[in-house]
């Protein structure tokens, strides 16, 4: 059996500027960040053969190879269920990699989720289409039920309930990547940290979820170039080592109400990610110098922490008012802002941070950085990754 | 109305409006109380005006006033009936055209104009007294509300006889269209559930005024959300039960931004635990958001949401 970890780095990474109005394409923006992408890693076009996006982009493999002057292709992939796919891509990149089915594989994602479609919004159609999804939405979408914001709300009134959690303790984590977005020049939010006082006024989007309890909308587009560790080391940048990376979907799952399976304190699929993270990387919390946790709503934060084993169960509130998610803290969360405070880019953003801590590069560098466990979105099928400096 | 007598009732609205122009200013009643303090220091407050010249004697002392004054744009303020208009208030020669508006049809009112000028500040302890001169009557005009009169007046403010604001009001005297939707024709509700071969029962069973919940013919199971095959023992049989309708909060939230089409915000959604051991979404109706609440009893309702679709959604028990 090929073997994953260690094998595939990620070797560059590229971005466009991140903005509320790119006035650019979806198209041009996917072409920027992967030229950027390649000039980090010290490579061309022609020697990519592979490309991986989310189901979401609406970029077509065949038509970012053609902008970028991409050849022929031997592998292309997408990865469905929204920002759940963002570590995914890097997972189907280095599978084709490790198995010899492509030598370079460009992930990308790419979009003007702010001036165009944006994800927040209602639409009336997600319930309509007899697909499994559409049915799936028909249990929902009747009653009003139909935005990101509220489905997650939903488990966090459920989490609130079981562990006494607070209101105060979501807008910790909002303050918390306001602050880290403050000293990050790429950030929307850069030089703009907030209070907590300013989180618990900012209006209700879905109770019990204030508007600095949901991440930003962005136009903008990242794309990170994968291939194997051995090439890697002859180029540009020192590779950040794919120590691990899984996909992860719970039993009972539904695309982001999963409201009829369990507790619904917990992210179930994100335990089968972080049981497959530890195992392949043979790695534990304590071996985490820096993670970066998907922050579309801060609830899920907390949730990450205790499912992925940083505390126990109903502890994240302490863990997170005690400073443990700051730079100095006891595992520096989003050491970049998030997608609170530097960019929605439906994950991607964070894992080119992530290369960066690991690189020793970043603007808000976490010390003696071996190890960075990255996530996916939450509430949805979703993926995670571990990576490694040699 | 004919147009005959359209004409003959416009003839008669401007020779009242020229009559009315002839009587001239017409004093009413001076303020209820003298320009104070305590009222200034409420508007200011609420107009988020933190000018000190209104509030704080000893600032005030060393401004250009050399005591406290009441910000200009009380004026109006000083002057209002307030809600118990019995008795207190003087007649204008305003009233007797409105009045006649209002007796021909022109029933709807919407302000379109107040331009104030202020000749000097008011200090504390006078007491304006209002006047007012009826200007003119135009119309009738087509507009956006509907056909109307433009009705203006100014007011002037006196102190101790020596004006010291004035205002030109303007409002429209409209008829209120018609309404013409029929109330048998709903707007079609936007909200639409996919229904397939797998789900259908459940949409016929809300038609019926029941909740049904998905059962496995073989193995007994019940599921929601219903499915093709049971997870249990891969039965494709499928029968259902009828739920009691009872169901507790399990969780829920309340719906602020942004818009939802067909819904008016907030509005409550709640995941449902039903004593059958199953969960369903829906909204809780009748009861205002601040008391829902996990653990809350609720049972079921049907709501028909257009012509087509109904849906089932819970209230408190108790109600
Ligand atoms: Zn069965």
């Amino acid at each position: 059996m090929v073997s994953l970890p260690g094998s595939t780095a990620v070797a560059g990474i590229g971005a466009t500027e991140f903005s509320k109005q790119s006035g650019r394409s979806e198209l041009q923006l996917a072409a920027e960040a992967v030229f950027a992408a390649l000039d980090d890693a010290g490579l061309s076009p022609s020697d990519v053969d592979g490309l991986v996006t989310y189901t979401q982009d609406t970029n077509q493999e065949i038509a970012v190879a053609r902008e970028v002057g991409i050849g022929d292709l031997t592998f292309f992939s997408r990865v469905h269920y929204g920002g759940g796919a963002a570590c995914g891509t890097v997972l189907h990149a280095a599978m084709a990699v490790a198995t010899g089915v492509a030598e370079t594989v460009v992930c990308y994602r790419a979009f003007n989720e702010r001036s165009g479609r944006r994800f927040g919004q209602p639409d009336a159609r997600i319930g309509g289409e007899p697909s499994s999804q559409g049915l799936e939405m028909s249990w929902h979408v009747p009653y009003g039920l139909m935005t990101p914001a509220a489905w997650v709300a939903m488990f966090a009134r459920r989490y609130m309930h079981a562990y006494g959690v607070t209101s105060e303790d979501f807008g910790r984590v909002a303050v918390a990547m306001r602050r880290h977005a403050a000293t990050n020049p790429a950030a929307w939010f850069h030089g703009r940290p907030i209070t907590l006082e300013e989180h618990q006024a900012s209006k209700w989007i879905v109770e019990p979820l204030h508007l600095l309890d949901c991440c930003q909308e962005s136009d903008g587009a990242v794309a990170l170039v994968v291939t194997s560790a051995e090439r890697a080391r002859d180029l540009r940048r020192s590779p950040a080592l794919i120590g691990a990376a899984a996909q992860g979907a719970g039993a009972g799952q539904l695309m982001m109400t999963s409201y009829y399976r369990d507790e619904m304190t917990g992210l179930p699929e994100m335990g089968v990610v972080g049981r497959r993270l530890w195992e392949q990387s043979g790695l534990g919390p304590a071996d985490i110098q820096t993670a970066i946790l998907y922050d579309h709503f801060t609830p899920f934060v907390l949730t990450q922490l205790e499912e992925l084993g940083f505390c126990g169960r109903g502890e994240a509130r302490d863990f997170v008012a005690g400073g443990g998610i700051e730079i100095d803290g006891r595992l520096p969360v989003n050491p970049h802002g998030g997608q609170l405070g530097e960019a929605y880019i439906h994950g991607m953003n964070g894992i080119a941070e992530a290369v960066r801590q690991i690189r020793g590069t970043s603007v808000n560098q976490v010390a003696g950085v071996r190890n960075v466990l990255v996530t996916a979105g939450t509430g949805v099928p979703t993926s995670g990754l571990i990576l490694s400096a040699e | 109305m004919t147009a005959t007598a359209e004409a003959d009732l416009h003839d008669r609205l401007m020779a009242l409006a020229e009559r009315q122009i002839a009587v001239g200013e017409v004093r009413g009643v001076a303020a209820a109380d003298p320009v104070n303090l305590p009222m200034i220091r409420h508007w200011a407050a609420a107009m988020g005006d933190a000018n000190p010249v209104y509030t704080d004697a000893e600032a005030a002392a060393g401004s250009a006033h050399g005591e406290i004054v009441a910000p200009p744009a009380m004026i109006q303020v000083w002057t209002m009936p307030g809600v118990d208009r019995d008795g207190r208030q003087a007649t204008t020669p305003v009233d007797d055209v409105l009045r006649a508006l209002d007796g021909s049809g022109y029933t709807g009112v919407v302000a379109t104009n107040c331009e104030q000028t202020y000749h000097r500040y008011l200090r504390l302890g006078e007491r304006p007294v209002p006047a007012t001169r009826f200007a003119g009557l135009s119309g009738p005009k087509r507009t956006a509300l509907g056909e109307g009169y433009f009705v203006t007046w100014n007011i002037t403010w006196y102190s101790q006889d020596e004006p010291v604001a004035d205002m030109l009001f303007r409002v429209l005297k409209f008829r209120p269209r018609e309404r013409k939707t029929k109330p048998e024709a709903r707007e079609p509700y936007p909200l639409k559930p996919a229904i397939n071969k797998d789900t259908a029962f459940f949409w016929e069973g809300v038609g019926r005024g029941e909740l049904r919940i998905q059962r496995c013919a073989d193995c007994g199971e019940l599921r929601h959300p219903p499915g093709p095959v049971c997870p249990s023992c891969r039965s494709v049989e499928r029968t259902h039960v009828v739920a009691s309708g009872v169901g507790e909060v399990y969780s829920y939230v309340v719906h602020h931004n942004p818009p939802v089409p067909g819904r008016s915000t907030p509005f409550v959604v709640a995941v449902v635990e039903l004593p059958e051991g199953v969960r369903i979404v829906g909204n809780v109706v009748d009861c205002p958001p601040e008391e829902v609440g996990i653990g809350m009893q609720v049972r079921v309702t049907y709501r028909q949401m257009d012509d087509e679709l109904i849906l089932p959604m819970w209230v408190p028990q108790e109600s």
